[in-house]
């Protein structure tokens, strides 16, 4: 009899929980799952969150695993949405049969950190910091660098290169620009994101954003880059870079507006397709007070969603694109400019 | 209850007695229980082998053994090779064997020998074998937050001296193949003093007792007595802290450099096969997985190598110093 008794208790609980789980399975219903660059995902976990917060029944899932991975779940159709700060290839978007719509939603830059003793702020001209990645330029105390920083006294040092292990969206914005500015640079490195970076002994790889600041921070006499927003973060010494006007230019969300204000998009459709083209590259900005090197980063989604969900979809871009954006400069990324925003949302009407 | 010989019953264990229908039934259950986990553990391995060789598969099609001797890693041209990785793996883990293996012997003699009262050696135990427990990223940090800017004077006065001498070619900027291995070192020194303290104290106290009764001392009991004794142990505890070191993976990533480097020089940055497939696996493209899975073969073929390897040492060992065969 006791049993039976406990038996009944058992089942009952058990009822009760399926029938909470139900409910919440109920009340949350709709979910978007999303996957790619990690250079957002500081940014967008937040807006996802918040946005979740606003719109009850909706939970919007982001897993930051890089750029490469978030392009090839988008291609298998595993996820809603995708991120990558290198855009998308037209080979790749002709692999997606849901139709692909690229919208930048935020930007960065990638700043040069240092490690010389006594060395705050340095200047370092359009012709050197290629070299110094190509492994040309060796000694700190080289005549280029001490001309362009006659106030510093630059030590007899050999520069450490310090470049990323992994593939990264941040290694591919970096070197899209090098190659932009410099021939040579192109022709021995190349845009990638795992570029062919030379194999001298002084260079060494790190893995991530915090692998390069860490090693660049524990090795006197190193060079290394990485994200702004990484570089704000943890208040990392960051060199003044010249650009095509000549100024040499902090980063920061003034001179990376700059930068992107500048971007010229193309004026085509994706392939095959009524989608505007947005994938804008500013490999050189030519505004007078740009930083140098800025970049969007990319939101990729199928044209072709669920009534449902690509309502939410469209309320989703739209708060990002609004809402969202204030957040950015606290965070380390740059506010979109206002005319890529409205090319942001025409172009986010087309999911259907 | 005082015990009766007349009264006893079925329970009663004291007598011996055949052994019943149960126990034989017992007895085949954990037999065969025992031979599926064998069994399954040799599956196990064969499974893996083969999936990763039919990964892999293309990749050796394509590159064959170019790939072996191939020097550079270059996603953009699909170029592979690895040969930078093995040098690198197998340098630094004979490097980490080489020092952590002496220490690890050393430590044993010390916990094991009479040299510290025996409650005080079990706590030095503890403590040693605390060491692997340690998280392997945490040595990474440790190495790049201490180690390396405690070995950069040192070793930067021996480039600077002894620069001529191929070993300090190079300046030591910040990772490189000696801070890598030195942690390494540490890594396996817990295997190798654990399993090595185990063996000298297997070894029968009668054996040391008859050495001092012949007149030995202390240095020559445990140097030609002890040591040759446990030297297959040793051994053991040797080859399984070096299959430890070559697969090691997180805190080379984070201290050897990562750079596709063959030199012989202590200081200069370098990789291993395992700190590529860490490092470069995540973010790779269908071909470049298809080439990191046959980086992982070899990486399992070397491991599979050396096991063997000492394997045939140890049995060699045995019979040379226990007579045994």
């Amino acid at each position: 009899m006791k049993l039976f008794t406990n038996k009944a208790k058992s089942l009952l609980l058990a009822g009760t929980l399926m029938g909470a789980m139900t409910s919440l399975t109920a009340q949350a219903d709709m979910k978007l799952i999303g996957s790619g660059a990690s250079f957002p995902a500081p940014i967008y976990s937040k807006w996802f969150k918040d946005f979740s917060k606003e719109h009850d029944g909706v939970r919007v899932d982001y897993q930051s695993k890089g750029s490469g991975g978030g392009i090839s779940d988008f291609i298998n159709e595993t996820v809603d949405f995708a991120a990558s700060d290198a855009a998308m290839k037209d080979e790749e978007i002709a692999k997606v049969n849901k139709g692909t719509i690229l919208l930048p939603m935020t930007a960065g830059e990638v700043v040069l950190t240092f490690n010389l003793d006594g060395v705050t702020s340095l200047n370092l001209p359009r012709d050197v910091y290629p070299e110094i990645f190509m492994g040309k330029i060796t000694q700190w105390n080289d005549p280029k660098i001490q001309a362009a920083n006659p106030n510093v006294t630059l030590p007899e040092k050999r520069i450490t290169v310090v470049v990323r292990a992994d593939s990264s969206g941040t290694s591919y914005v970096f070197t899209n620009h090098l190659s932009a500015i410099s021939d040579a640079f192109k022709e021995t490195v190349g845009t990638a994101k795992s570029p062919n970076w030379p194999n001298a002994g002084t260079f060494v790889k790190a893995p991530k954003n915090d692998g390069i600041a860490a090693t660049v921070k524990q090795t006197p006499g190193a060079i290394g880059y990485v994200e702004y927003g990484f570089a704000k973060l943890t208040k990392l010494p960051t060199a003044k870079l010249e650009n095509q006007k000549g100024n040499f230019i902090e980063a920061g969300s003034e001179s990376g507006a700059q930068a992107l204000a500048s971007t010229p998009f193309p004026t085509t459709n994706l392939p095959n397709s009524d989608v505007p083209d947005l994938r804008g590259w500013v490999t050189d900005p030519s505004s007078e007070e740009a930083y140098p090197i800025a970049s969007f980063t990319w939101l990729l989604v199928y044209k072709d969603m669920d009534d449902e969900k690509a309502k939410v979809m469209r309320d989703l871009i739209e708060y990002m694109v609004t809402t969202g954006q204030k957040s950015a400069d606290s965070l380390g990324y740059i506010p979109l400019p206002e005319n890529v925003i409205e090319k942001v949302r025409n172009a986010a009407k087309m999911i259907q | 209850m005082a015990y009766d010989p007349f009264k006893s019953d079925s329970s009663d264990m004291t007598l011996s007695a055949p052994p019943s229908a149960s126990d034989y039934l017992q007895d085949s259950i954990f037999r065969f229980f025992a031979l599926f986990c064998a069994l399954s553990i040799i599956l196990l391995v064969a499974y893996i082998i083969i999936e990763l060789g039919s990964q892999a598969w293309p990749a050796v099609q394509q590159h064959g053994i170019g790939f072996i001797t191939g020097t550079t890693w270059d996603v953009n041209q699909s170029e592979f090779g690895v040969l930078p990785e093995i040098w690198g793996t197998l340098y630094s883990s004979l490097l980490a064997l080489l020092i952590g293996g002496i220490l690890g012997v050393a430590i044993a003699i010390f916990l094991t020998q009479d040299f510290m009262p025996a409650k005080l050696s079990v706590s030095f135990r503890t403590i040693i074998e605390l060491l692997a427990a340690i998280p392997s990223v945490v040595y990474g940090l440790w190495g790049i937050y201490v180690l390396i800017p405690l070995l950069r004077p040192g070793a930067n006065w021996l480039h600077e001296h002894l620069g001529w001498f191929p070993f300090f070619g190079t300046e030591l900027s910040g990772p490189g193949l000696a801070p890598a291995a030195l942690v390494l070192a540490i890594m396996i020194l817990p295997t190798v003093a654990a399993i090595s303290a185990d063996a000298f104290r297997r070894i029968p106290y009668k054996i040391k007792e008859a050495a001092f009764g012949m007149g030995a001392t202390k240095w020559e009991v445990i140097l030609k007595v002890m040591l040759p004794t446990a030297s297959s142990g040793i051994l053991a505890g040797l080859v399984l802290g070096f299959g430890r070191a070559l697969g090691e993976t997180m805190a080379l990533a984070m201290l050897i450099g990562n750079m596709n480097n063959i030199s012989i020089s202590l200081f200069a940055p370098a990789n291993t096969l395992a700190s590529l497939l860490a490092s470069t696996f995540p973010e790779a493209s269908q071909i470049e997985i298809e080439a990191l899975m046959y980086a992982a073969l070899v990486l399992l073929l070397i491991t599979f190598l050396v096991n063997i390897g000492g394997l045939m040492i140890q049995q060699m060992t045995m019979r040379k110093f226990e007579g045994k065969s």
